[in-house]
């Protein structure tokens, strides 16, 4: 990993930041968690990297950004990506966001593109907004103006292929709790995250509501003793 | 200066503590305790209560040697828990306090546990992980309330633990959990488990119903009780080390806090440690005496809602079922 910097731990990797053959590049090394059980991690390890790089390429197929794939090394846990040099996380955003307006209009971005996501069948199992990026269009280090945003998902270690409505249900789910945790202007935001969902999601997601209702009940419901 | 006595009995355990400004004066507890192969009921449970509720009740003055005019507030488990176990502990609290003339205050159970942690580890703003018997949650606090960043979307693991410890037919004495973590010390080899992280979500009802069809296949096809036992540790706290981590790198906190009664699992605290130290957090947790649940975290929790100018009026003092960790606003904490 020569002329690579480690720039962050997050939950699952360590990332290191460098050139890749000429190009900004993110190495995300799913460095050994000496915390579990050997076997057990490296099956996880391997499932998660299979899982990123799958849920890439698909993501490619049907319109969605996400960081270009340069390399995936099995063997050292590695997978070589494309480095936004100018982005912010949509967490960061929202945070720094004044504009209700602005609010509004990038949730139903969201919405829209998490809706792509399902119809083509890719559950990203880990939605919060920290896994979404917005990138300005010129490269430069720019938010303000929504228009020369773009938005692009990250993170893809969790996510699942085989298109349920019930997954698709607790993706939703988990990104509304997610939302909910951290920003107190929550309420404001998922249901626009809804109503671009349906706009871009149209042919069976009455299915998929009526499973995030159920996920959701579920949780509310649940008696917890003890 | 609020001396707190504390009376809880959501579930199997009937706790009696007092506190007076953070010290420990008296934590008194009995359990109820099933035969192998069988789960506490409402019910029995409620039963178990009424009868030790006095004996208890009484120890637990002798030990703090303090005089009911002594105390300031009478704190009871509002909720969440069993139904028959809660409202037959607040009936009893309820009444002395009458007799003594005191005011009630009724408390979050899930709050209990966490103000006790701190108090006892000293953790300053922890991301916690809260499990039991009957909760599974990754909270972290922010604007004035305890969030939930993460739960089970089905069992909760210790609910998953005890419903194993069924399965093989160990003892529940002293608790099933426990007997769990003493044969998986011995356990060697490793069977491949579902794992099942969604986000910072986590669900056990799959793992269960693996482990319930098969078994007995796996026993006689060469793998231990013990080596179950091991397996199912290892699997179903990974996954909690792994959702309390991501809650730890999305809410950049360097503070974790183990809580609940299966929080005294020293396996699950070495995995948090190992955790930790891999990215250069803290670890604080509980021996059993504050993690399993207890009379003395209903009086703290309570004592610090009193010295906040939290009241409760007779005609609320109802206990509930359910009770969200997250429907408490923490008006005790001032950042």
């Amino acid at each position: 990993m020569e002329g690579f910097e480690l720039i962050k731990q997050g939950a699952e990797a360590k990332l290191y930041k460098g050139i890749y053959l000429g190009k900004p590049t993110l190495a995300k090394e799913r460095f050994v968690k000496e915390y579990r059980h050997e076997s057990l991690d490296s099956f996880l390890t391997k499932e998660r990297m299979k899982a990123e790089s799958r849920a890439i390429v698909r993501c490619k197929a049907c319109g969605i950004r996400t960081p270009a794939l340069y390399l995936v090394d099995f063997k050292r846990r590695i997978i070589f990506m494309e480095y936004f040099e100018h982005s912010i996380t949509l967490k960061d955003f929202i945070e720094s966001c004044s504009s209700p307006q602005v609010l509004e209009s990038i949730s139903f971005e969201v919405g829209k593109m998490l809706g792509a996501m399902h119809e083509s069948n890719i559950m990203h199992g880990d939605l919060t907004s920290s896994n979404i990026l917005l990138v300005n269009r010129d490269d430069v280090q720019k938010f303000d103006d929504v228009s020369e945003l773009y938005l692009v998902f990250i993170d893809f270690g969790l996510a699942q292929f085989d298109g349920s409505a019930e997954d698709k249900g607790v993706d939703l789910y988990v990104l509304e709790r997610a939302l909910n945790s951290t920003h107190s202007v929550a309420n404001k935001i998922f249901p626009k995250i809804i109503e671009g969902y349906r706009e871009s999601y149209t042919v069976g997601c009455k299915e998929i509501f009526s499973k995030y209702e159920e996920v959701r009940a579920r949780g509310r419901k649940r008696t917890m003793v003890g | 200066m609020v001396t707190a006595i504390g009376f809880e009995g959501s579930a199997n355990k009937l706790g009696i503590g007092v506190i007076r400004d953070g010290k420990v004066l008296a934590n008194c507890r009995t359990t109820y305790i099933t035969p192998p192969g069988e789960g506490f009921l409402p019910k029995e449970t409620a039963q178990h209560h009424r009868q030790k509720v006095l004996s208890v009740l009484k120890q637990c003055l002798e030990e703090a040697g303090v005089s009911p005019s002594e105390i300031d507030v009478v704190c009871y488990t509002k909720g969440p828990g069993m139904g028959a176990p809660l409202s037959t502990v607040a009936v009893v609290a309820k009444t002395v306090a009458q007799l003594w003339n005191k005011p009630i205050l009724g408390v979050n159970h899930c709050i209990g546990h966490i103000e006790m942690g701190r108090l006892i580890t000293g953790a300053k703003n922890p991301t916690v992980l809260y499990v039991s018997g009957g909760n599974t949650q990754v909270i972290a606090y922010a604007r004035k309330r305890y969030r939930i960043f993460g739960e089970t979307i089905d069992i909760a693991v210790g609910n998953c633990l005890d419903r194993f410890a069924r399965v093989i037919k160990i003892s529940n004495d002293p608790s099933p959990g426990y007997n769990i973590e003493q044969l998986a010390k011995h356990g060697k080899k490793f069977v491949q488990l579902p794992y099942c992280v969604k986000g910072m979500d986590v669900s056990f009802s799959g793992i269960l119903t693996y482990m319930e069809e098969r078994t007995s296949n796996l026993l006689r096809s060469g793998f231990t009780p013990e080596d179950l036992c091991f397996s199912l540790q290892e699997t179903v706290f990974a996954m909690l080390v792994e959702t309390t981590e991501r809650a730890l790198a999305h809410c950049n906190s360097s503070e974790v806090l183990i809580v609940g009664g299966v929080g005294c699992n020293v396996r699950l605290q070495e995995m948090m440690g190992e955790m930790c130290k891999e990215r250069g957090a803290k670890l604080f947790a509980t021996d059993e005496r504050f993690c399993i649940d207890n009379g003395i975290m209903i009086a703290h929790a309570g004592a610090e809602m009193f010295q906040a100018g939290v009241r409760m009026r007779w005609e609320d003092s109802g206990i509930t079922q359910r009770y969200r960790t997250d429907e408490v606003e923490t008006v005790w904490r001032v950042d």
